[in-house]
């Protein structure tokens, strides 16, 4: 079965990094994502899958690693010495988020609505502004087999998302595939999420929510000038319009994901599809030929680029 | 004693904003002199920390109560720092806010009346 991806050749495993997004929620991210790394790893790939999906991460649930480290992470976020204040109020000035603010002689912090910019330390002329870690959540390392396994988790309450993921993806190296399961939307946290990758992969389904909501996801990559596909999840259903859509705009189609009762009863139970389905396997396969193709054309334009 | 109405347009006419943070104009009215004034609120379309800015810019105009609709939990803290008093639930005209702040019917809040993000998107 998998004689075929032999044709990926050695030079592809390193440095290639692959994120999963999607406009619209429930089109089958993670699935795509963890079976796509599943099967990659099958090929002979070193694989690391990165669940950025922070707020609700969920990979965990089919890759089913064993997690080996946990690692907190923290934000700084101004501490004011009063003695030091002069309440000046500059600090108040350059916070563009209202996260801290000068009234009359006192300083007021209001630390979840601080983006950690460090603005309000720097034109401290006081020196009166420290800086005070906060933690935001929690990164935890391991493996799902032979895959090397990533994921966020964000602390209740926090809305530091970006945060969160920038350091998830600081796990990413260039020695092998990286595949980031992105949050859904089209807003922040995605843009942390597929910020400086090598290529997307736009889940949808054929429905008219998946359709507008991939025309949001589309004008975000090319936004960021990302090179990027289409998968329909779920073809069968709804109608032709995403494919008339993608036709129209020149977006491949990298794989059509059928409608079928037994991929949903695989993925209800937490399986693999790629492992129990011959039918997935093939259009995993096919997906991979285009990978492929996507990451020679890259290589071409690095090469033309030095 | 200065006031601060949340205020649609910037008339005595106008109606009370019933947003704090997210205001169109602030209308400053002296209770001595009669005076009023209409300032904009240019924390409208920020994207966080309205509330807070909002109540940097009323505190700033000297104001030492606040006539408005709703208030979150940031802005309350903020002006509370201040000292300023805050009146929610006012609705009606600035007018009417003003006659029923100068007849004492009014009564003080003691806690923001909303959550955070209340005004947004309306």
């Amino acid at each position: 079965m998998f004689s075929r991806t032999l044709v990926w050749v050695p030079e592809m495993s390193d440095n290639f990094t692959i994120a999963v997004a999607s406009g619209k929620g429930g089109t089958g991210k993670t699935t795509i994502a963890a079976n796509l790394a599943s099967y990659l790893t099958e090929a002979g790939e070193n694989v690391r899958y990165l669940d950025c999906d922070v707020e609700e991460p969920n990979g965990h649930i089919f890759l089913k690693a064993n997690i080996t480290t946990v690692e907190n992470i923290t934000v700084d976020v101004p501490q004011v010495d009063l003695d030091k204040c002069t309440a000046c109020g500059k600090c108040g000035e350059i916070c563009q988020f209202g996260a801290i603010v000068c009234i009359k002689e006192h300083v007021m912090t209001f630390e979840p609505l601080c983006h950690s910019c460090g603005g309000c330390r720097r034109i401290c002329p006081a020196d009166a502004i420290g800086k005070k870690p906060v933690e935001i959540g929690r990164i935890s390392v391991g493996k799902a087999g032979k895959i090397d396994f990533v994921t966020g988790k964000l602390r209740i309450g926090n809305v530091r998302t970006p945060s969160l993921i920038k350091q998830v993806k600081k796990h990413i190296t260039d020695d092998c595939i990286s595949i980031i399961d992105v949050p859904p939307g089209t807003s922040c946290p995605v843009v942390e999420a597929i910020r400086g990758v090598d290529f997307v992969l736009l889940v949808t389904e054929p429905t008219p929510f998946g359709l507008n909501d991939l025309k949001l996801a589309v004008g975000l990559v090319r936004q960021l000038g990302l090179p990027f596909a289409v998968i329909i999840n779920r073809h069968g259903i709804g109608d032709e319009r995403v494919e008339q859509y993608c036709q129209s705009e020149d977006i491949d189609i990298a794989m059509k994901l059928p409608d079928d009762r037994k991929i949903a009863e695989v993925y209800s139970s937490g399986g693999m599809i790629v492992d129990l389905l011959h039918q997935c396997k093939k259009h995993f396969a096919e997906l991979l030929d285009y990978l492929e193709c996507a990451k020679e054309k890259l290589n071409e334009k690095r090469r033309l680029r030095i | 004693m200065k006031i601060a109405i949340t205020s649609t347009g910037q008339t005595i006419d106008s109606q009370v904003d019933p947003r704090f943070g997210r205001a169109a104009y602030f209308m400053i009215f002296d209770t001595y002199s009669m005076d009023f004034s209409a300032i904009e609120n240019r924390s409208i379309d920020a994207a966080g920390g309205a509330g807070i800015n909002s109540a940097k810019a009323v505190i700033d105009t000297q104001a030492q109560a606040v006539l408005t609709g709703n208030c979150g939990p940031n802005a309350q803290r903020t002006l509370s720092a201040a000292g300023v008093k805050l009146y929610t639930g006012v609705t009606g005209t600035i007018s009417e806010a003003i006659e029923l702040f100068k007849t004492g019917k009014l009564t003080e809040a003691a806690e923001p009346n909303v959550q955070s993000h209340f005004g947004m998107g309306t």
